[in-house]
């Protein structure tokens, strides 16, 4: 009988599952580790930027269309999420995306950049079963959580309301 | 046991089939790495003038056969093969399929994720030598951007990649087999083992596909009774960086020492320093055409003599590690000998 090599013999253990885990431990080990504190610095000054243009474009809609501060908000979420989908559309965004990493995927702009995403890849697959069907491929993990959040929140608001 | 085995996985072909034609066609972040010059037909870009990069992979697929056959000297329409053996990384592998059609010849398609290279070339040399065929055509090919949309995000999604994951190759390679003719020849096929060692993480291929390298190569040896030295190359399909690392040490375990007459296709492919590829390359078209494109060449330059190419396949789907499974891999070697 030839010689039968044994695939998991090559980390020690007896049992597949103890050799498992000693090879899991061992990549575990040697993995490149991302430069968590490059992304952290550029994340932060990327989302403070998108966040002081954000500031600066409510002040611009409460001024261009006469309403108050708060009410200003919608229209500067919808010109973020425009330039965010303008962007991802030329072919840049996941540039930027790349360097910025939290700083641009935590804001709206993450979101937007989801969805066109998925509605370019997939527009070929027809209007039907591909933009419209997996549109929310990723985005849409976002929004059910969003709504049993929001739900969850709304019940301890009105409770604490009663309280009260 | 049968007359032509060797060993446990072996098999030494009696009448070693010649690679009478070879070609290697490529994307363009392939054609702008260190070994762009060596491909037959490069692409300005990932859409290679089509409407979509399916049909983009499958042109490109098309064409590296086109170019095979032309430099093997077959002629005619179907041309003159027995079997056209060919694998991608589409679901139901609509590439080789579309593919075949036009081609019009006798058509099995094959699934080893990245090391159908491999497997493609291993079983027509054991047809042809096995009197079944006079010519086989093997074809592989994978696509960047079709891929991605297949096993990750859309291509436009932005997100930062861990710096252990892999590139997939945009490119085809195929091969035409003869009986008779010229050129280097397959002399044995080594036909690996599924291994799994517990990898997870999708991104981490180059570590789930390392120890089943390993092992064939390992194997490999042990059944021919040969030693690293034999060879002036070993190549393995697409570990990358830090997989053939894993690969070094997992072999050295086993007191096998690979040395400097080791590389994988996966580093050979890009330019670490100037490509953003992170580990190197992967995807069935890294060995496919790094060998077609590169290694076949050196060969018929002399530099090269003896090489053993050990094609590597993680055998994952988008299912299956959303499901938490494992990655198991799968390795197979193919000795050419000029």
């Amino acid at each position: 009988m030839p010689e039968v090599s044994n695939v998991a013999k090559v980390v020690t253990g007896t049992s597949q599952k103890s050799q498992q885990a000693a090879y899991q431990q061992v990549v575990k080990k040697a993995e490149p580790q991302p430069p968590k504190l490059r992304n952290a610095i550029s994340a932060f000054f990327v989302g403070g930027l998108v966040c002081v243009i954000g500031e600066g474009l409510t002040d611009f809609w409460e001024w261009a269309m006469g309403i108050s501060h708060k009410k200003a908000a919608d229209p500067t979420v919808a010109t973020l999420i425009f330039a965010s989908a303008l962007l991802t559309g030329l072919g840049v965004y996941d540039k930027l995306a790349r360097f910025a990493g939290a700083g641009l995927s935590v804001p709206v702009t993450g979101f937007a950049n989801a969805m066109t995403a998925a509605a370019l890849e997939f527009k070929r697959e027809g209007l039907v079963f591909g933009i419209g069907g997996r549109m929310f491929q990723l985005a849409g993990a976002v929004i059910v959580f969003g709504v049993v959040t929001a739900f969850f929140v709304g019940i301890i608001a009105s409770l604490a309301q009663m309280i009260q | 046991m049968a007359e032509k085995r060797l060993g446990y996985q072996t098999v030494r072909l009696a009448s070693p089939p010649y690679i009478v034609g070879a070609a290697a066609v490529a994307g363009p972040m392939e054609a702008q790495g260190p070994l762009g010059h060596e491909f037959d037909q490069t692409y300005p870009d990932l859409l290679a003038g089509q409407q979509s990069f399916e049909k983009a992979e499958r042109l490109m697929m098309q064409d590296a056969c086109q170019l095979a056959l032309k430099k093997a000297g077959v002629t005619g329409s179907p041309p003159e093969v027995d079997y056209f053996l060919a694998g991608d990384l589409l679901n139901q592998l609509i590439t080789s399929t579309f593919s075949a059609l036009p081609l019009a010849v006798p058509f099995l398609g094959l699934y080893g994720a990245c090391s159908t290279f491999a497997e493609s070339v291993g079983l027509g040399a054991m047809l042809i030598d096995g009197g079944y065929a006079d010519r086989v055509l093997c074809a592989t090919s994978s696509h960047n951007a079709a891929s991605e949309r297949q096993y990750r995000y859309p291509t436009e999604y932005g997100n930062q990649r861990k710096p252990y994951s892999q590139w997939t190759v945009t490119g085809a390679g195929a091969v035409v087999l003869a009986a008779a003719g010229s050129g280097p020849r397959i002399t044995h096929v080594t036909v690996g083992k599924v291994a799994d060692l517990g990898i997870k993480d999708p991104y981490n291929q180059g570590a789930a596909m390392a120890p089943a390298a390993v092992d064939t190569i390992d194997v490999h040896l042990k059944d021919t009774g040969r030693s690293v030295d034999y060879y002036d190359l070993i190549v393995t399909g697409d570990l990358a960086r830090f997989g053939s690392q894993m690969a070094i040490n997992l072999a050295a375990d086993r007191n096998l020492y690979l040395g400097d007459r080791y590389q994988d296709c996966g580093v050979l492919i890009y330019d670490s320093e100037k490509q953003d590829v992170h580990s190197g390359g992967s995807g069935c078209a890294c060995s496919a055409i790094v060998t077609c494109g590169h290694l076949l060449k050196e060969m018929s330059r002399g530099k090269i003599k003896r090489l053993l190419v050990v094609a590597t396949g993680a055998l994952l789907s988008p299912t299956s590690f959303q499901q938490g499974e494992n990655i198991p891999a799968v390795a197979h070697a193919i000795a050419i000998e000029g």
